[in-house]
């Protein structure tokens, strides 16, 4: 019963924070709406691993934003900008998210009946994480937006397939793929400047 | 020994060590690695003891990796051959391209995980290591400095969404096998499959980013990514193939292959016949060979033909030479448009006519490499449907008028500069080598039949 009540505060987690990141438009909060979603992503995935093996989920995750975090904080300001060809308004994107959120509350019980076994939360959790992931991709061009929000969809395909799939080398190749994706964003805003700069 | 310690692990420590090697060291690392790696596959039997005077030595198929197999079976051993191979001719061609430095170590990692993808087993896991092998390349790709473009960033976007689609079939397949009357999984598991592979193969309409990437990034760096990736995930997806014989007896697989290919060929050839810029030229082409290579398979699946594999030999070595003869054309120009390059056969023949053999060979030209597996698809495809036949013939003719264009442009008068040629001559002959080889398997397609005949063996069902 605690574990199940604690899920579902872990899909509330990762709904506030994904949807977090598609409001704010500063990186900072961004990013510690990341390091909360982890935190849920990691608990949802501890139902069906074991806890030491969740845990990977979490520390690779922040492992990733630290690397992110600390190469924006050694950019200098003028990349730190907004876009201006993509829908800004938080209207929309609220809307959007607010779809994403009806789509996930329509879908989960149609998949608990077809997956028996995998828990509701946990699907709520991964179809929120895909979809708002998925939303944030299709939204914005900065390469740190897209790399957050294909951390997001990757945290909840592995929220998901964690449920069907308990390889100790599966959870080890996506932390590697997740830290990865990490350090590649690390280092495309780092190219981003030229060389003398950087 | 293990075969994957031989094939997986040295090449990518060598490719660690020779990140603090210099532009020449870095290339010979790499090009004398691989000969030798491709060399050992030629020689030394898997699983087989081979007796050396008093000694005997064994390469064994098998390595445990957090409880799961590395496996690379004898079968495996003429692919092996031909991807060190023509990774050696790659990276050795990589000083001529003046980028070893850049390219070798990381590529060496690439082929070492890519091959590890091949190994891995259960052989879904493979989605796995091809997104690193993908992340990898990231820093190739994007050099310092340079705000890496939206060609770039669409192919880290559509690597990683191809991994979770292909993991998610996967255990999706796995229970159609359990249940194989349920026609819904069924559905469900060919469209996430489906999609998956659209994502890593840059299936039509998700290949935009293959001819800018060409144009963003260095064309040789990105003509080895063109090259190395699609070659094995292609072999990735014919396991699935092999391993579900559902997926092989469906007819709609059969015809949605064929269909996808004749759109990724037709599409393909009519940008490459309407396009103003060289290194976008070459994407086209690349995209049309994974056309070919999906009618390929539709006719090997359908009527067990070994059409897919003449493929690879011809696609390695054409590419390898179109992306050094771009290389040496683009270098200190500021783009690959037709406008820049005007004329440049004049100062620089020998890219010029690698350029020119290169795009025959893609569209077929006869005898060039390109020609024999073109007209043996050309062929069964007529068998099956003419119609097929009709639109695989219009793709050829637009990437055969892309090819005339081009030799039109390099070779036209250009009256202000010395027509004296500007190469050196490691670029001539790796050129020279790499348009030598091209003719001669056109020549003689059976040249390479040692290595091509063995390739299907790689699999139980499929073209055998």
């Amino acid at each position: 019963m605690l574990a199940q009540v604690l899920a579902w505060v872990a899909v509330g987690v990762v709904a506030v924070t994904a949807t977090g990141i598609l409001l704010t438009r500063d990186w900072r909060w961004n990013l510690g709406f990341m390091a909360a979603q982890y935190l849920g992503g990691a608990i949802l995935t501890s139902a069906y691993w074991p806890v030491g093996m969740a845990s990977t989920l979490l520390v690779t995750g922040w492992m990733s934003i630290a690397a992110l975090g600390m190469t924006l904080t050694a950019l200098p300001p003028q990349f730190d900008s907004t876009e201006e060809s993509w829908p800004q308004g938080r209207l929309f994107r609220l809307f959007m998210t607010g779809m994403v959120v009806v789509l996930a509350t329509g879908l989960t019980p149609r998949i608990e009946n077809f997956m028996a076994g995998v828990d509701a939360p946990v699907i709520a959790g991964s179809i929120l994480l895909a979809g708002l992931g998925f939303l944030q991709l299709g939204t914005s061009s900065q390469i740190v937006r897209i790399i957050l929000g294909l951390l997001t969809v990757l945290t909840g395909f592995e929220v998901f397939y964690a449920a069907v799939e308990g390889s100790i080398l599966v959870a080890g190749m996506l932390s590697i793929v997740i830290l990865g994706l990490g350090l590649v964003g690390a280092y495309l805003l780092n190219a981003s400047l030229p060389e003398d700069t950087s | 020994m293990s075969a994957p310690t031989v094939w997986i692990a040295v090449p990518i420590v060598i490719g660690a060590i020779a990140l603090l090697f210099s532009e020449r060291a870095a290339a010979l690392a790499g090009g004398l690695t691989c000969f030798i790696l491709a060399s050992i596959a030629l020689v030394i039997p898997i699983d087989q003891a081979l007796l050396i005077g008093p000694f005997s030595l064994k390469i064994g198929s098998t390595a445990s990796l957090l409880g799961r197999a590395l496996v690379i079976p004898a079968s495996e051993g003429p692919l092996l051959v031909m991807l060190f191979g023509l990774c050696a001719l790659w990276f050795i061609g990589a000083e001529a391209a003046g980028v070893a430095r850049r390219m070798v170590p990381v590529g060496m990692i690439i082929t070492g995980l890519l091959i590890a993808s091949l190994a891995v087993q259960p052989f879904l896991y493979a989605a796995l290591l091809i997104e690193m092998a993908a992340l990898a390349a990231i820093p190739l790709l994007a050099p310092q400095g340079k705000a890496p473009g939206r060609a770039v960033i669409r192919f880290l976007i559509y690597q990683t969404l191809g991994m979770p689609c292909i993991l998610l079939a996967g255990w999706l397949l796995a229970g159609v096998e359990t249940s194989p009357g349920d026609l819904a999984l069924t559905i469900q598991a060919t469209v996430m499959l489906s999609l998956g592979f659209a994502f890593l193969l840059a299936v039509f309409p998700l290949n935009d980013w293959i001819p800018g990437l060409m144009v963003e990034s260095h064309p040789y760096i990105a003509g080895f990514l063109l090259w190395l990736l699609p070659n094995i995930i292609i072999v990735f997806g014919l396991s699935f193939l092999d391993g579900y014989a559902w997926l092989r007896s469906s007819p709609e697989i059969v015809t949605g292959l064929r269909t996808i290919g004749l759109i990724m060929l037709v599409s393909s050839g009519l940008w490459s016949a309407l396009e103003g810029n060289l290194g976008r030229m070459m994407g086209h082409a690349a995209i049309a060979e994974t056309g070919f290579i999906f009618l390929g398979t539709s006719l090997a699946v359908a009527n067990g033909t070994d059409t897919i594999f003449p493929f690879f030999l011809p696609r390695g070595l054409g590419m390898a030479l179109w992306a050094l003869a771009l290389a040496i054309v683009h270098h200190g120009h500021a783009d690959m448009d037709f406008a820049t390059l005007r004329g440049i056969g004049r100062t620089h023949p020998w890219a010029a006519g690698g350029v020119i053999l290169a795009a025959l060979s893609a569209a077929g030209f006869p005898l060039l490499a390109g020609f024999p597996p073109r007209i043996d698809v050309w062929d069964g495809l007529a068998d099956v449907s003419s119609s097929s036949a009709l639109w695989f013939l219009v793709g050829l003719a637009g990437l055969m008028i892309g090819a005339v264009r081009q030799l039109s442009l390099l070779v036209e008068a250009r009256s202000e500069e010395p027509s004296v040629p500007q190469e050196t001559v490691i670029q001539r002959a790796m050129l020279g080598g790499a348009m030598i080889a091209l003719v001669v398997l056109g020549l003689f397609p059976r040249s390479a039949s040692f290595l091509v005949a063995r390739l299907p063996l790689m699999f139980e069902h499929l073209a055998r």
